[in-house]
């Protein structure tokens, strides 16, 4: 079936800013849509609240449109611009949300304006509980069973084990865990008499039950295919944002994955999605293998952007295509160019994803994982083993020395932990110990570990590397495990294998480094720099090189670069980069602070620095350095220089004027820093931000 | 766990891959191919359609989540070694070094993958133990070995006698093994047939007194089966007939079409087939390194999106059908299972 041509104007509706579970990816979702629509020749108008993405960026879409994402926001637009269709399944739960207004209001219906992707009575029946369930019954499947209990007899033939929730109680008060009937009689005794209305909520528990989500891809022709099966490290009940999730699936036998499989296309089929793609979570029992359906997003998600750089396959930019009436076997894949979209990836290698936790921002913030999201950003590792993708993820968090979060060290396993995957951590570890630099390379261990474990430095590490020649190679990312031809810009690094086709083109090269995983004071903006000066350099006649390892972004969009490398933002990874590439010269100041402290790695090796040189950065961050040099040119700027944290000192209090503001000499957006109205406060931010140095 | 022999693979063009012996001791030799499956390496290697190859996953860790006798697609393995970039499991390892099967893991399966690609499938030999066979010696043994193009293998793993499978159910149908996938029969049981299963060469009228006559799948070449199509022309039409694979592929020669050699075969669990009557596409499990030239005719019901081939055939006047890839799955996706189901329900109600 070919495009449809009834309609001619698309109105694609972004996420607006950037919140705790809603993120860049949904503006990656977006661009890719806008760009495909165009493509395709249709008129596109986008609404979005947020300046800084790159799909509100002017020649983008037909007509682009700042403006709040509430229904008299979007209802104006709507009303001027007068769109034959709606696209709100790649701008998250916002976009999604405002959908269903817009129908509710009935201004949908007053300007005749259809609902692309998925209908309402699909939203709804994907997002109410209760409808949700029978959709889910309707093929045969299960939901986790709960049940509003008043009294004891009303728990005949309720499943132990079962979590007891008393309605009303602040904190849930007074519930808890019941692993037996003795045990939930005597908790719903205490739940009944805790709750003021005498009324508790009892569910099935299916806590340590593992956790896999499937992407699915329908058409309208009832065409589905799983485009990636997403494991999690952490056990149920761990929001899938926060957990440490590996793609392809490394525990279930075939007829396992194929049941999970089978029951992902009955759900989206049932719930009925008609075009475009879902995600669907399921918690498995580890030894009966029973199922229960968690639930689905009707819509791209956080997942599908991991999935989509995963795998290779572009699910926003092929939802967009089945939205305007293409098939699957119409659509070709991206990156073999032969073969439809209609075949499932198949990986050679290994994903794993790291969240990026800010825990160090709110100090004294609950840092137990639960249902609702609380990680900031996350960071991708691609390698051939589950051991060398999870220890590239592992690093790639950039976290500071100190801040709590889960999975710190290596050994803080999570509860529960599937002993597959113990396993492969301790073959891992029992690599690094044997001394072998080329057994602990290939097991996937960076410089930097190498170094701490055999009590030297990364760079001596590095250094003897070098001089015994061990250095990667690089492999494609083609989604179909090397079975057809692929031109596929798209590279990871692994160790002892042959490399994939160095760069072989004449044109000057720019490597341009991006900002890692997302973070309080480093998100989304720096991508949209990353993102211009890649087109830019592209546009002068350049081979724009991306470096990134964050799969929520753009610029880890394998069509932005000449080449993307889907690497750790470390001295290792980039220098080993760089060493391949011979570049021109290096852009570090698009990615905020991640790439400025590889600034002296990378000149130290030779390389230039396009833009502003690093001593002049230093000079600008340096607080004590710039009060210099304000003090120099006669500039008057706020007093007192850093004081660095004087070693069982108290703070040189003497001199200094309260209020007055604290904050490291050198971070992003000011980590740890507070503003001091009182003598305690001011001491007390003291040490919080001395601790840092 | 004692220290494991660097072994290797050797391609007969002189590509020598470097591996870590984690099965049995031994030599191997045989053609080398490559399947994109991510799940089900057990079945796989007991499927035997892999009878005389060395198969190399793509998928990097195999071995995961054990071995199981329910996932045995035959009493034994069939291919003759397995080479992987990661073993993930020590009873994967186990199993197969009990049963004689020389395996390497270790090995830069993607750059075998790679050159098969290219290169077209090639013999090799899989060795355990480097010092136990130079490789310079072994180059001449491969050379030496037969091609597979060419080769009747049927006659190796097919049931030397007739044996009933289930009898419960009114449907009869029989199945003729030239190497078939014990899936095959336990759909058909599923669907309610009661299944007779028949040597590869049988009696035409033995197989036309039941109500319905699967040709099974199985390995080699279909082009020196002369006798095995033979038996298919003479059952076609009398009884409604369905092949599968080989059983596709020897019902084209038995209707007029050809056969050929692909460069390097379909093998994985993720492989586009466009329905043409409908328009629908089926996520289908592949393993055939021969196949039905392209054709118009109105019968090719089934094409390949990889390399439009022939997936499957229908012939009202015959009351036959087939198709090239796996509706049994076993490994793989089960989107063409209702293919078995309906056949079964059709023989039922006529």
């Amino acid at each position: 079936m070919p495009a449809r041509r009834d309609l001619r104007s698309i109105c694609v509706i972004g996420s607006g800013p950037i919140v705790i579970g809603q993120a860049c990816e949904f503006d990656y979702a977006g661009c890719q849509a806008l760009k495909v629509l165009r493509e395709d020749g249709y008129r596109t108008i986008v609404v979005n609240s947020n300046p800084a993405t790159i799909m509100t960026d002017p020649g983008f879409a037909d007509r682009t449109y700042i403006e709040p994402l509430d229904l008299e926001g979007v209802a104006d637009v709507l009303r001027r611009e007068r769109p034959d269709a709606l696209l709100p399944t790649l701008g998250g739960q916002t976009a999604l949300n405002l959908a269903i207004e817009l129908d509710a209001a009935g201004v949908l219906g007053e300007l005749g304006v259809e609902l692309l992707g998925a209908r309402v009575d699909v939203i709804r029946r994907a997002e109410d509980r209760q409808l949700f369930r029978e959709a889910v019954q309707s093929c045969g499947l299960a939901v986790p069973e709960s049940r509003i209990v008043e009294s004891l007899a009303d728990l005949d033939g309720v499943p132990v084990p079962a979590v007891v929730r008393p309605a009303f109680t602040l904190g849930g008060h007074g519930g808890g865990f019941a692993d037996d009937l003795a045990s939930l009689e005597r908790q719903v005794e205490r739940g009944l008499s805790e709750s003021p209305i005498g009324q508790v909520l009892v569910e099935e528990s299916i806590r340590g039950w593992d956790e896999f989500e499937l992407e699915v891809i329908r058409d309208r022709a009832d065409n589905v295919v799983v485009v990636c099966s997403i494991e999690n490290l952490d056990p149920m009940g761990v929001h899938t944002g926060d957990s440490v999730t590996v793609a392809p699936q490394m525990t279930l036998s075939d007829e396992s994955y194929q049941e999970l499989r089978d029951a992902a296309a009955a759900v989206i089929r049932a719930v009925g999605v008609e075009t475009g793609g879902s995600n669907i979570q399921f918690a498995r029992h580890r030894d009966t293998g029973e199922l229960r359906v968690i639930e689905m997003n009707p819509r791209v998600s956080r997942s599908s952007a991991l999935a989509s750089k995963a795998t290779g396959y572009p699910i926003a930019k092929v939802a967009a295509k089945l939205a305007v009436g293409y098939t699957l076997d119409e659509i070709p894949n991206d990156l073999t160019k032969t073969t439809p979209a209609s075949f499932e990836p198949t990986l050679d290698y290994v994903v794993v994803k790291f969240p990026r936790f800010a825990f160090e921002k709110f100090p004294g913030a609950d840092t137990t994982l639960g249902t609702q999201m609380k990680s900031v950003g996350e960071a991708m590792g691609i390698g051939r083993t589950f051991s060398e993708a999870f220890l590239k993820a592992f690093g790639s968090r950039e976290l500071d020395p100190g801040s709590p979060t889960p999975w710190a060290t290596i050994d803080d396993l999570p509860e529960g932990l599937h002993p597959w995957f113990v396993g492969e951590l301790e073959a891992a570890k029992r690599e690094l110990r044997t001394g072998d630099i080329r057994r602990a390379k290939r097991a996937g261990w960076g410089d930097d570990s190498i170094g701490a474990a055999w009590g030297t430095s990364g760079d001596d590490v590095r250094r003897t590397r070098y001089a015994r020649g061990i250095k990667p190679a690089y492999r494609r990312v083609d989604s179909c495990g090397g079975e057809v031809e692929a031109g596929s810009n798209y590279l990871y690094s692994t160790w002892g294998e042959e490399d994939e086709g160095p760069p072989v083109s004449t044109k000057p090269r720019v490597v341009i480094l991006g900002s890692g995983p997302n973070r309080i004071g480093q998100g989304i903006e720096f991508d949209y720099c990353c993102v211009h000066a890649v087109q830019t350099f592209r546009s002068l006649g350049y081979e724009a090189v991306m470096v990134n390892c964050n799969p929520e972004t753009v610029s880890t969009d394998y069509d932005i670069s000449d080449r993307l490398y889907f690497e750790p933002l470390s001295p290792e990874e980039v220098l080993a980069v760089l060493d391949r590439e011979r570049p021109v010269g290096v852009v570090t100041q698009f990615g905020g602070q991640t790439p400025l402290r590889l600034a002296r790695h990378i000149e130290a090796a030779g390389y230039r620095i396009l833009g502003t040189p690093h001593a002049a950065i230093d000079l600008a961050e340096d607080r004590e350095q710039f009060g210099a040099l304000a003090r120099e040119l006669g500039v008057r700027c706020p007093r007192g220089p850093p004081w660095r944290a004087p070693a069982r000192r108290s703070p040189r209090r003497a001199r200094s004027a309260t209020p007055c503001s604290c904050g490291p000499r050198t971070s992003s957006a000011g980590a740890r820093c507070g503003s001091a109205t009182a003598r305690t406060t001011s001491r007390a931010r003291w040490r919080l931000s001395a601790a840092r140095f | 766990m004692t220290a494991r022999a660097t072994g290797y693979l050797l391609l007969e063009d002189g590509a020598l891959l470097p591996g870590r012996s984690v099965a049995a001791e031994g030599t191997a030799f045989g053609e080398v191919v490559f399947t994109t499956g991510m799940t089900g390496y057990q079945e796989t290697v007991t499927d035997p359609s892999y009878a005389g190859q060395l198969v190399c996953f793509t998928a990097p860790m195999i071995g995961n989540y054990g071995v199981a006798d329910t996932r045995l697609e035959s009493e034994s393995p069939h291919a003759r070694s397995v080479l992987m970039r990661r073993l993930g499991g020590e009873d994967w390892a186990l199993w197969l070094a009990e049963r004689g099967i020389v395996a390497l893991d270790e090995i830069d399966t993607r750059a075998l993958t790679l050159r098969l690609r290219s290169g077209g499938a090639m013999r090799g030999v899989v060795v355990s133990d480097e010092k136990a066979l130079a490789a310079a010696d072994a180059l001449d043994r491969v050379l030496a070995q037969p091609t597979m193009e060419g080769a009747a293998l049927v006659a190796d793993v097919s049931t030397p006698a007739p044996y009933v499978y289930s009898d419960a159910g009114e449907t009869r149908v029989a199945v003729v093994d030239y190497g078939l996938k014990r899936s095959i029969l336990r759909r058909l049981a599923a669907a309610g047939a009661a299944v007779t299963v028949y040597p590869h060469v049988c009696d035409p009228d033995d197989l036309a007194s039941h109500d319905g006559v699967v040709l099974s799948n199985g390995p080699g070449d279909p082009a020196p089966l002369v006798e095995e199509t033979r038996v298919v022309r003479e059952t076609l039409g009398r009884v409604p007939m369905l092949g599968i694979c080989l059983g596709h592929q020897l019902m084209g020669l038995a209707t007029g079409h050809e056969t050929t050699k692909l460069p390097f075969g379909h093998r994985g669990a993720n492989h586009p087939v466009l329905d043409r009557r409908t328009g629908r596409v089926l996520v289908t499990s592949q393993n055939h390194g021969f196949a039905v030239v392209p054709s118009e005719r109105a019968e090719a019901t089934h094409v390949s999106l990889y390399d439009g081939t022939i997936e499957g055939f229908d012939f009202p006047d015959l009351r036959a059908r087939s198709v090239q890839f796996h509706p049994e799955a076993g490994p793989g996706p089960h989107d063409a299972w209702p293919i078995l189901e309906h056949w079964v329900d059709e023989l039922r109600s006529s």
